[in-house]
């Protein structure tokens, strides 16, 4: 499982990846995912003003993994992804890892010592993620 | 009760000391514009927390228009305690926000003595619109005017790339 949080310009500001061997394919597959994730977001526009949800849902599934994405209103983007083998992971549950992630990032916006763009390095911060990992491993 | 005054208190001393500290140096002609980009990017960043911040539980946001909507009602109302009182746009990326009793102001007495002063106190403001706005995705360049205190006008131009 992993997960990456990108900025406004489609650069990571942080990856997590567990196990740690076979990241280099985590990080392809969430690669991939940000075009999914941009196509999503430009389509709302057209689309009706009902879908504005922040949370995108499923964004494709592969044979091995399940790739979800989630945009904040200031266009930084997280992707969750998980083993297809880890069925007991449902949506809503999907989602309130998504709302810890969206408190922690808010947080972690608003610490003065830290400068949008940069990679996250908040203690805090990889403690909350390392727990809901464990969560969902 | 008493958090108003709190906020009020503390950005006029802001603004005093970052004017003393400018005095002290030795280029007393760069002294005005310096002053004021540093109250400028000190209310960007705080622009930039809070805006995170409030954004958590909306919906995206349909155009700019609604965007500005938004910073109009619900985050003038947050911070300041009360909403913008008029909006005005020629639709091509120009937005007025007009705020007819600015609470950085309403300490200042009425008449024109002040008015020369009141653009250091402004400075703050105009950061904070234009962090707000750089964190949704929208460069801008932010501008201050009062010609009758305490109403106060912001003209925002989005600048398209």
């Amino acid at each position: 499982a992993e997960i990456c949080i990108t900025s406004m310009d489609n650069y990571p500001l942080y990856i997590r990846s567990i196990p740690t061997q076979g990241e280099l394919k985590f990080h392809y597959t969430v690669h991939t995912s940000l075009d999914v994730v941009e196509e999503k977001i430009s389509g709302v526009g057209k689309a009706l003003a009902d879908q504005r949800e922040l949370y995108l849902g499923l964004l494709y599934p592969t044979e091995d993994y399940k790739v979800y994405g989630y945009v904040t209103n200031s266009k930084v983007k997280f992707v969750i992804v998980v083993d297809s083998s880890n069925t007991s992971l449902r949506d809503n549950e999907i989602r309130s890892m998504f709302r810890k992630l969206h408190n922690s990032f808010t947080d972690v916006m608003c610490n003065p010592f830290y400068n949008p763009g940069d990679p996250i390095q908040s203690k805090a911060f990889d403690s909350i993620v390392s727990t809901m990992m464990v969560q969902a491993c | 009760m008493a958090d108003d005054a709190l906020f009020e208190f503390l950005h006029m001393e802001i603004v005093a000391l970052v004017y003393k500290e400018q005095a002290t140096r030795e280029d007393i002609d760069k002294e005005r514009v310096t002053c004021v980009s540093t109250l400028d990017a000190m209310g960007f960043r705080v622009g930039q927390g809070m805006i995170e911040r409030f954004t958590k539980d909306c919906p995206t946001f349909k155009d700019d228009l609604d965007l500005m909507k938004f910073l109009c009602k619900d985050f003038w109302s947050t911070i300041f305690k009360k909403q913008i009182d008029n909006l005005r746009t020629n639709h091509q990326g120009t937005y007025v926000l007009q705020d007819n009793k600015f609470a950085l102001l309403t300490q200042f007495s009425s008449g024109k003595q002040y008015l020369e002063e009141a653009p250091k106190y402004l400075a703050f403001s105009c950061g904070l619109i234009r962090g707000a706005l750089s964190n949704l995705g929208l460069e801008s360049v932010v501008t201050a005017e009062v010609s009758l205190m305490p109403s106060c006008k912001f003209q925002v131009v989005i600048q398209k790339l």
